[in-house]
Formats: C-alpha cells, structure tokens, sequence
C-alpha cells in the first residue's frame, strides 16, 4: 500500500503533546487543564498507534485501548472533583486552592 | 491516503491549538471534538480502524459529552469568558511556550536520526481482539476493575 514516513507520525505526535503541555502550564480555569490533559493523552496513544503501523503489529491498539480506559475513568474522576470545587469555592480558578496550607 | 494523513494532521494541530487559546468554554470544546476526530482520521490512515471508531466513539463522544454536561451543570456564562480573557494574557504564553518548544525540538532532534518509510499494514478488529482476549484477558479485567473504581469515585465526589 501507500508509504507515510514513520517519523512523521511521530513528529505530529510530539506537536499534540507539546500543545497540550502549554494548555497545562498556562491555563488558570480547571476545566481547560483537565481538556489539554486530554489532549497529551490523546498524543501519547497516537505515537502508540503509529508504532503499531510501523511494526505491523496489533499490540499498539491494545496499548491504545488501556490509555482510553484510563482517560475515560481519569476525566470521571477529574469532573466529579471540579463539581465539588465549585460547590466549595463558587469559582473555576485553581488559583484558589492554593491556600491549602498547614 | 498520504494526503489525507497530511491534511487530517494539519487540522489535528489547528484544532488542538484553537483549543488552548479559545476563551468561549464551548467553542474550546468543540475544537476539541474537531481535533480528535482529525486524529480518528489518521488513525483510519494508518491502518488501524478499531482503533479509529473508539476514539471517535469514546473520546469525541462520551468523553467530551461528559464535559458538556459538567460545563452546563456549572452555568460557566459571560463573566467566566471576560475573567477568562483577564488570565489568558499573551506574557503568560512565553515561558510554557519556550519551554514546551525547547522539549519539541529535543523530540524532533532525536526523530531526525529515523529515516524509515513505513508500509501501512491493516490491522483489522479480529487481530485486536483476539490479543485482548488472549494474552492480554488479565490487562482488559483490570481495565474494568479501573473503570468500576472511577465509577464509584466520581459518583462519591460528585454527590452533595
């Protein structure tokens, strides 16, 4: 069939987690933290997809399919975390739970 | 199919980036919707289509269903998307910036040394399938045990 240069995969993966890092470290609001952690990994099961196609091989997906499980009970367990922060704090701003001190 | 692989990477990386910008909460999560459809795209390219209909299937629709509920329960209005705009300085971008690209280019730098072309090989569901059910049947019942725990937890937290 068609031939993608492997690194090329690779390389866009690296990108969609280098955004998401920037997401993480610049953003205030928790729930665009908790999307760009989405999206780093996101990435990482991408390079694991890519691997997987490099090699011919089926355990990429498998891969894959242990760091979808992992995302869906990661942001479960991250949203019912913001929903109680909201209740306490009426805000969305992490800053705020820097007072968590002593 | 090259093409496409190429142009579906080129909207993964606009979506991904409109996301990080985006102040409206909505708008960001729809670019997020965008991106990993892109990325279920590439997925089909590259030969793995199970993998392609779970990321579309899990990520674009229960995960990011799951967020919209969050964001419509927390009523995030217009003062939210002005305060937003107040954090999301340009300044801000400079450090993480700097530091997010120095770590591509270290990724890009070692990449660099492998020059392989790939021949995309199909990796159908039976293949998949029969490895999660084989070898792997221990790795898929803590995946479950996982979920179960995640289950609980959210449930826990959430509740008044």
């Amino acid at each position: 069939m068609e031939s993608i240069p492997v690194e090329h995969g690779f390389i866009l993966a690296g990108i969609l987690f280098c955004l998401g890092l920037i997401g993480v470290l610049t953003r205030r609001n928790i729930v665009f933290v908790l999307m760009s952690l989405e999206i780093m990994l996101n990435a990482s099961g991408l390079a694991f997809i890519v691997a997987a196609a490099r090699w011919g091989h089926a355990e990429g997906q498998v891969m894959f399919l242990m760091i979808l499980t992992l995302a869906a009970a990661e942001v479960a367990v991250g949203l019912g975390l913001i929903i109680q922060m909201f209740r306490r704090y009426q805000t969305v701003d992490i800053n705020v739970l820097s007072e968590m001190k002593g | 199919m090259t093409l496409l692989f190429y142009l579906a990477g080129a909207v993964a990386i606009i979506a991904t980036f409109a996301v990080i910008v985006q102040t409206n909460i909505v708008h960001a999560l729809l670019y997020l919707i965008l991106s990993l459809l892109a990325v279920a795209v590439i997925f089909y390219v590259l030969g793995a289509p199970f993998a392609a209909v779970l990321e579309a299937i899990v990520y674009a629709g229960a995960i990011l269903v799951l967020f919209l509920f969050v964001i419509m329960m927390l009523n995030l209005g217009q003062h939210t998307r002005d305060q937003e705009r107040g954090w999301l300085a340009r300044p801000m971008f400079l450090g993480p910036g700097v530091m997010s690209a120095l770590l591509l280019g270290q990724l890009l730098n070692v990449l660099s040394q492998v020059d392989q072309d790939m021949t995309v090989t199909r990796v159908g569901v039976m293949e998949v399938s029969a490895l999660l059910f084989g070898p792997y049947v221990l790795a898929v019942e803590l995946a479950s045990i996982l979920l179960l725990a995640g289950l609980v937890s959210a449930y826990h937290l959430a509740k008044k």
